[in-house]
């Protein structure tokens, strides 16, 4: 892993703003030290051997003072950019992430995948604070610290120079060296320790099982034994992991302690000067500790770039092919053509539509009916240009849909899915979804078209209820009868229907079937079902099996 | 119970779980002390004996402050490395204490008295905070401890010198230790709130966006929704600068506090020295060493942090724990009828009344019911119709209020819950799969059971077949909640198990859950064929297959509304025969 990804400067620009004053305030921070040091030795030596009082002294004193409270300013100004540049990158990300899912569109948006990207987009990302307030800084003043310091100590005095040059590079190799031993070790275990930190919630959740069984009692016996092991198996792991942070602090330390002898001893023989002494023994520890700091906070670091791994595989990802034709020939009057329609799944063997033709003539009702899995629904995402075909052709008009432009196309949709999603919002604007313009008095029509209106009469705030996730649970006749309103208000020429009823009970379903004879009225129907009742209302039936693709004729 | 004891009171009983583990606890706070003190002293001993060599005396005299600094070159690291190890070994034998005590409280609540039985999320969440306690031995009190340790060690040594220079230091570490932590704590939580709203604007609109990403593409409405959701994200952006400015104020002052400390020794060391109170040598000592000690303070404020999270965490697991327990066993339990070992007792179910809490409605109103042996009787009804609360109660996982529930004569009541469990079986239909060979999933049942035994069984479930086309056959792991296998093969391992058990009563909790309708169908089918002969209690909202059954109970609200075989049902024409009309049609399509 890089410590600093490229693709982070290219996606999130914010990065780029924060690099550089990391490294402002890195030199800043590097000449406060530098500075500090010299002062401190000069007042020592000044009091110690040259004896002079506080008010000889107390210039330097007082800029002692100034450099400690700037030094202060300094860090204060660290932080304050971490955390911002962090929240604007995390923003950048977010919002490159959510625009390239919804660009990909809802063919490529499905199941888990939906699930992952939200966590990703709210919580996962936040991994990258620790990244930008803790490590990216301190990597930074890593690369300027130590070579600043080296620099100013070889000018002064070359033997400790050398001690500290000879150690430096050795905290690096010794990171990676023990980091790959420990690595080779813990892969060895992981495992183990997967399953035993993994026992006691499995133990938990079973719990009522195991009383069925007469075993509850006797598992927390088990279940200290299992703990137990599980000491005894992360001590030996981390036995080996702390190893890495003994030797870093070791090096650090050891090398002070032999700046320190070497030094005090030529000081005996006359060979060097308090106040260089004093100098290097100060500015020494300073040399290591950026390193030692990156070291300790490696994990927060590699938490936030595989967080931003995950959202540059899906920001990596080309955009499908978008039609650019917006004179869209108009299905009221124009027949839809599928010829030897394939659909493939990437994540699935073989085709689930595989060689379909029909036309859907303007004005009628097709009904599309098969077992689960015959590729009904994945007809309809075709149609709605969010999964494109594997092979051959939908043209309506004689227009090949992939030519036309995807939102001009679905214009002239109208779309009743199996399970309408309903927005975080009030129940007017989920209805408005195809149409935010639409008056008041529209939106009342479309209610009663679709048989919400008793719903809406019966809420204390009527069409302003809030739904949706923090909303009013509406029951699934309810959410079917919004996503009908939504399709009377956005009055389009085809209608798409997904087994719109097949989740109700008997009353509701009459309900619902109402609105949707309502609804085809002068309208070109597609609709996939499942109960008769449905059919009834189809002009034709066409039946999708594993093989063949038929259409019959009702009488 | 005062406010402050509220707030307290789950860390007190934290530590008293972590009693046994005190010896570890200091021994890791004393090492981990020895490691800061061991940095103090490198540069402590350092500064003293570079001014000491600047007197350029024998080099013998020296010979002391050269072993010391050598030795703190050395055990800082050594004393850094045991302390982490005691302390998470500490911490370690403090979480399988607390696993032990919160499991065996959950035994007791299990399944009936705690709804995060119902809900993984809630139980894994509770799993969470269990674990998250070790860290008040890993990262709050030895951290708290080595402060004072090594801080009160270093104040000596400076007062030691000169005391004025050590009330300054005094002075700088505790307004480190304490006011620093507590005002950014303070500012902190004020923009929590603000950040906290946010922060749910943001994740709804999030969640909107992707899960209605169909429903807004096909109505062109994905800009708007990208529009809020990017509105959404500004204003935690902006929430986030206005922290940030806060975030900051910490480590600056923490770092101005040290920096004072440094310069306010040498403003009283440097007069001192003039006026002859003060040997020169040691004018070093006071300067340098404040610089070393402030690495005292700098793991505070996360310590702080870490306390916390614990004490949310603790909060609720003690409220967990202290949940009451939803059926005491009595004091002096009855022995089980001999009839009822045997298998032949009947369960007798009169005007039985229950409810799932206090407050919560009834759930059982007034049922009749008899169980004989060898006899099948299957319970229907819409979901919330009772069905459930029935099993629970037959299981003794739910006391019940009124009316009587007999098994061969004796009261559930005055019976033990794990000896009625010996009779009375259950197949739920969220059965737990452990994460665990097929074998010891099955065994789970009956610890003794003899290969053919476990084949019966899965023959009896229709798993066989399948386990013997497995490579690694009853050693083939199912994975966490079984999610190796497909949705009917673990709801037939669970059968399997139960029938392996033998329970002379088992009671069948919706078999074809979670299943489509035609594995549904054959999995009942299948465990109809099963049960010929034993006393069985099938619960389900699909009629098929009923007609194998001995009677026939329709529960709707709480109380049975009618009852009888399959045919007389139908006769009947109400509303089982509504249901069987309505299913029939449904399935045709």
């Amino acid at each position: 892993m890089k410590p600093l990804d490229p693709r982070l400067l290219r996606y999130a620009r914010a990065t780029r703003a924060y690099l550089v004053v990391s490294v402002l305030l890195g030199t800043a921070t590097a000449a406060l030290i530098l500075a500090q040091a010299w002062l401190l030795a000069r007042l020592v030596d000044g009091a110690f051997l040259g004896g002079q009082g506080l008010a000889e002294l107390s210039g330097l004193l007082l800029a002692l003072g100034a450099v400690v409270v700037v030094r202060a300013l300094v860090v204060w100004a660290s932080e304050l950019a971490a955390h911002r540049s962090s929240a604007l990158v995390k923003s950048q990300l977010r919002s490159g992430l959510l625009e390239r899912a919804v660009g990909q569109g809802p063919g490529w948006l499905r199941g888990q995948r939906t699930g992952d990207l939200a966590t990703l987009a709210t919580r996962g990302i936040d991994a990258l604070d620790g990244y930008f307030s803790r490590y990216l800084p301190q990597l930074v003043l890593a690369v300027i610290v130590p070579v600043t310091v080296l620099l100013v100590v070889l000018g002064q005095d070359w033997l400790s120079a050398l001690i500290i040059g000879l150690t430096l590079p050795l905290i690096p190799v010794f990171m990676i060296l023990i980091g790959l031993q420990t690595r080779r070790h813990t892969d060895r275990q992981f495992r183990t320790l997967q399953l035993l930190a993994g026992y006691f919630l499995d133990v938990v959740a079973g719990l009522p099982t195991l009383k069925v069984f007469g075993r509850a009692k006797a598992q927390a016996t088990t279940l200290r034994e299992v703990t137990d092991t599980y000491r005894r198996a992360t001590m030996g792991t981390l036995r080996i992991a702390f190893l890495s942070s003994l030797v870093l602090e070791m090096l650090a330390t050891i090398s002070v302690a032999l700046v320190a002898v070497s030094v005090g001893l030529r000081l005996v023989s006359g060979g060097l000067d308090l106040r260089t002494a004093l100098f290097v023994l100060v500015l020494a520890p300073e040399a290591y500790l950026p390193l030692r700091q990156v070291g300790a906070n490696f994990h927060a670091s590699a938490e936030g770039l595989t967080a931003a791994e995950q959202v540059f595989e899906v920001l990596d990802q080309p955009l499908p092919a978008r039609g650019t034709r917006t004179d869209v020939p108009d299905p009221a009057t124009t027949a839809l053509e599928i010829r030897d329609l394939v659909v493939r799944y990437p994540d699935r063997d073989g085709p689930v539509v595989d060689g379909l033709s029909f036309t859907l003539e303007p004005g009628e009702v097709l009904a599309v009916v098969g077992a689960s899995g015959s590729g009904k629904t994945t007809l309809l995402q075709v149609l709605l240009g969010f999964v494109a075909p594997g092979a051959g052709q939908v043209s309506v008009g004689g227009v090949d849909l992939a030519d036309l432009d995807p939102d001009a196309w679905r214009s002239v949709i109208a779309w009743v899915p199996q399970r309408p999603h309903l927005f975080a919002s009030t129940l007017d604007a989920n209805i408005r979804l195809g149409r935010p313009d639409a008056t008041d008095a529209e939106v009342a029509r479309a209610v009663a078209d679709a048989g919400l209106a008793d719903l809406v009469a019966a809420l204390p705030r009527g069409l302003q209820t809030v739904v949706g996730e923090r909303g009013a649970g509406l029951s699934a006749g309810e959410r079917q009868r919004v996503a009908l309103a939504r399709a009377f208000l956005r009055n389009a020429p085809l209608l798409l229907l997904d087994e719109p009823t097949s989740n109700l009970d008997g009353a509701t379903e009459a309900v619902v079937l109402a609105a949707v004879q309502r609804l085809a009225r002068g309208r070109t129907v597609l609709l996939t079902a499942h109960r008769p009742a449905l059919l009834a209302l189809a002009d034709r039936v066409l039946r999708l099996d594993a093989d063949v693709a038929a259409v019959e004729a009702l009488q | 119970m005062s406010a402050t004891e509220a707030v307290h009171a789950p860390l007190r009983r934290t530590l008293a779980l972590a009693r046994p583990a005190r010896g570890r606890l200091l021994l890791a706070t004393v090492l981990g002390a020895a490691a800061v003190g061991a940095g103090i002293g490198l540069m402590a001993t350092s500064a003293w004996l570079i001014a000491r060599a600047a007197q350029q005396p024998p080099v013998l005299t020296l010979q002391v402050a050269i072993v010391g600094v050598r030795f703190f070159g050395i055990s800082r690291g050594a004393f850094r490395y045991g302390e982490r190890l005691v302390g998470h070994d500490a911490a370690f034998r403090l979480l399988a204490r607390l696993r032990v005590t919160v499991y065996n409280k959950l035994e007791g609540l299990a399944p009936s008295g705690l709804p995060a039985f119902r809900q993984g999320d809630l139980l894994a969440r509770l799993v969470d905070d269990v674990d998250a306690l070790q860290d008040l031995l890993l990262r709050v009190l030895p951290q708290y401890g080595i402060a004072l340790l090594a801080g009160a060690a270093t104040v000596g040594l400076i007062s030691w010198i000169l005391p004025s220079a050590g009330l300054v230091l005094l002075v700088a570490l505790l307004l480190a230790a304490t006011l620093v932590p507590a005002l950014t704590r303070g500012l902190a939580r004020r923009s929590e709130q603000r950040q906290a709203a946010a922060r749910g604007e943001l994740s709804a609109s999030v969640v909107d966006l992707l899960q209605g990403a169909p429903d807004l593409v096909a109505y062109g409405a994905a800009g708007v929704a990208l529009a809020r959701a990017a509105e959404a994200d500004a204003e935690l952006t902006q929430v986030a600068a206005a922290t940030a400015r806060t975030a900051g104020l910490g480590a600056g002052l923490t770092s101005l506090l040290g920096g004072l400390a440094v310069v306010g020794a040498l403003a009283t060391g440097i007069p001192a020295v003039r006026s002859g109170h003060l040997d020169g040598v040691l004018l070093a000592v006071l300067a340098l060493t404040p610089l070393a000690a402030f690495e005292l303070v700098v793991g505070l404020p996360s310590a702080a942090q870490a306390l916390e999270r614990v004490r949310q965490s603790a909060a609720r697991v003690f409220g967990v724990l202290d949940t009451p327990e939803p059926l005491v066993d009595p004091a002096d339990p009855a022995p089980l009828p001999d009839r009822a070992v045997a298998g032949e007792a009947t369960v007798r179910v009169r005007g039985l009344t229950a409810r799932w809490s206090a407050e919560a409605p009834l759930a059982l109103d007034g049922v009749d019911l008899d169980l004989a042996p060898g006899r099948r009787v299957a319970v229907v009804g819409p979901s919330g119709s009772g069905k459930s609360t029935l099993a629970a109660v037959l299981l003794r996982f739910l006391p019940y209020e009124k009316g009587s529930v007999t098994l061969g004569g004796a009261a559930l009541s005055t019976l033990a819950g794990d000896d009625v469990r010996t009779v009375v079986g259950l197949a739920a239909q969220d059965a737990h799969l452990f994460d665990s060979t097929l074998e010891e999933n099955l065994r789970l049942a009956r610890r003794d059971a003899s290969p053919e035994q476990l084949r019966t069984a899965l023959a009896e479930a229709r798993l066989l077949d399948w386990v013997d086309t497995l490579p690694s056959g009853l050693d083939t792991r199912v994975g966490e909640h079984g999610a190796r296998l497909s949705g009917g093969q673990r709801q037939r391992l669970g059968v399997a198990r139960a029938l392996l058990a033998d329970f002379p009563v088992l009671v069948l909790d919706e078999p074809g859950e979670h299943l489509d309708t035609a594995t549904a169908d054959q999995l009942t089918a299948d465990l109809l064929d099963a049960t010929r002969g034993r006393s069985t209690l099938v619960i389900t909202h699909r009629l098929r297959g009923l007609e194998a059954v001995d009677e026939i109970v329709v529960l709707a609200g709480g109380r049975v509304v009618e009852r009888g075989t399959h045919d007389e049902l139908l006769a009947l024409g109400h509303r089982y025969a509504q249901s069987w009309t309505e299913e029939r049609a449904h399935d045709r399509d």
